[in-house]
């Protein structure tokens, strides 16, 4: 059964710690994933259109810091921002982290979310349907995605990473991992 | 209990991930749309390309679903031929029907030698006389019935009719017959029945007013909600308005259909294939709902009682109703 309702919110402990750290490594690899993203995935971006220009503010509710993107296929750009900096963005999307990564996992229904009030949107709607869509097509496994920036490594390090996520996101209820039926994979 | 015929569940597909989530599923049938005008689902980002399609189908076939394409706007004048090459397309890579509603769109496709058509909701026929027309003068195999209609009237549909019938059974409601309302258009100069989308995402703007949230639709508001309350839908037909001392929904509650318990009354009353709503949903929806209504169509075949729905937490309003199949005010 779908339970929009039992989204777990990020470790206090940990959004406070992220409170203090630098922000330049998160940017860093978010603009590193991201651009990896735009090689194994130019469907992700061609399916925007002309939302492609739009500046994305992905705001995790529960995380001390906001994500800045925009996704243009010939240059995606990905950036991590203090929760007082000032940021230009035409659509905002906000939610706990757990519901971000969901939705990109395909756990999550974004109506779903939306309507019971776990997922909020504002500015460009059409800007955010069309990222909605296109994430949901790609069948995105970030784990994947990011051992895939280890190049040669990656067919030895995904195994295990995604076994960790798998217990991580069994522990915590994050969906850390692509939800698949598996019957034709 | 006995066994009764199985029905054929067909379900949304909105992206090339949908279809093949609604295939895993277990959807005999998936009905989806080009991305453009020509179909009523066309939003931003969803939809399918030409390549997209032609690989769906094929998909489909090997595992043994069938591919319904929908084509059912109504060609804006001096622009048929988008429709028609939609038509062609569809044909060409081996869909298992078309899913129609303009009478020249019709014509055009009971041209097409070996394409199966049927009759979307989008024309809005609910008497056994109109769908006799459009059987007889087009072919039409299947008509897809609006949500206007009780069991007894479909059941008394199908008595005098020679073509099956689809009916809906969970998603979002109309409070219009399909394919006449024009609602929306007042509010942002785009047509549901011509350009594809009813209140589209390019006039639709949510935003938090103090603790209330604020739909807004062509830049009028439409509904104000209450930080514990569900979101508002961006529809006019669903949006709250004063009216003399009366305030809420003028037209329609945001609720949801959800017909599953009515399996067996809409068997008997003679229905072929069962409809989910929903292209514009996630790969998630398609598959929590494709699978609880597959589960509840092999148990109905199987003569066994069907399970209470689970699915309220993914309708629009939360809430759910049997709609005009069951007219309680009746």
């Amino acid at each position: 059964m779908f339970e929009a309702r039992s989204i777990p919110q990020f470790p206090a402990v940990g959004a406070l710690a992220l409170r203090f750290a630098p922000l330049w490594p998160l940017s860093l690899a978010g603009q590193r994933l991201t651009d990896r993203l735009g090689k194994r995935h130019p469907a992700l971006f061609s399916r925007l259109g002309d939302q492609a220009d739009k500046v994305f503010l992905i705001d995790p509710t529960d995380l001390p810091c906001v994500f800045v993107m925009r996704p243009r296929p010939e240059r995606p750009q990905f950036s991590a921002h203090r929760r007082d900096e000032e940021v230009g963005w035409d659509a905002r999307i906000a939610g706990p982290l757990a519901a971000l990564i969901g939705l990109v996992h395909g756990a999550y229904d974004g109506d779903a979310l939306f309507f019971s009030r776990d997922l909020a949107i504002e500015g460009d709607t059409a800007a955010v349907v069309a990222l909605r869509n296109a994430i949901d097509n790609e069948e995105l496994d970030l784990v994947r995605e990011a051992t895939a920036l280890l190049g040669p490594l990656a067919a030895l390090a995904t195994p295990p990473a995604q076994k960790l996520a798998s217990l991580i996101g069994a522990v915590s209820g994050a969906p850390l991992t692509r939800v698949a039926t598996g019957r034709f994979e | 209990m006995t066994k009764a015929r199985k029905l054929e569940l067909v379900c949304p597909a909105g992206t090339p991930a949908a279809l093949r989530s609604a295939v895993e599923a277990g959807a005999h049938a998936i009905y989806c749309g080009f991305n453009d005008e020509t179909n009523a689902r066309n939003f931003p980002g969803l939809n399918f390309s030409r390549d997209e399609m032609a690989e769906g189908i094929a998909f489909a076939h090997r595992h043994d679903a069938k591919v319904l394409v929908a084509i059912n706007t109504f060609p804006r004048a001096g622009a048929f031929g988008l429709w028609s090459k939609a038509v062609d397309d569809a044909h060409r890579f081996g869909a298992d029907a078309v899913i129609l509603a303009d009478l020249g769109l019709l014509d055009y496709a009971a041209g097409r030698p070996g394409l199966r058509l049927h009759l979307s909701v989008q024309a809005a026929a609910a008497n056994a006389d109109a769908i006799s027309v459009y059987a007889k003068s087009f072919g039409v195999r299947r008509v897809v019935l609006p949500r206007v209609l009780t069991v007894q009237e479909i059941a008394a549909i199908n008595r005098d009719i020679d073509v099956e019938t689809e009916v809906f059974v969970f998603g979002g409601l109309c409070v219009m017959a399909e394919g006449r309302c024009a609602l929306s258009s007042y509010a942002t100069g785009k047509s549901p029945n011509m350009n594809g989308a009813c209140s589209p995402a390019s006039h639709v703007e949510y935003r938090a007013e103090g603790a209330a949230l604020v739909s807004r639709l062509g830049g009028f508001a439409i509904h104000r909600v209450g930080a514990k309350d569900p979101a508002p839908y961006p529809t006019l037909c669903k949006g709250s308005f004063r009216v003399g001392d009366y305030q809420g929904h003028v037209f329609e509650d945001p609720v949801s259909l959800d017909a599953a318990a009515l399996i067996p009354q809409l068997a008997e009353a003679g229905v072929t294939a069962l409809k989910i709503e929903g292209r514009q949903r996630s790969r998630a929806y398609t598959t929590a709902v494709v699978k609880e209504f597959r589960a509840a169509v092999d148990a109905h075949a199987a003569g066994r009682p069907i399970a209470a729905s689970a699915l309220r937490e993914l309708t629009e309003g939360q809430r759910t109703t049997a709609g005009a199949y069951r007219k309680a005010w009746r």
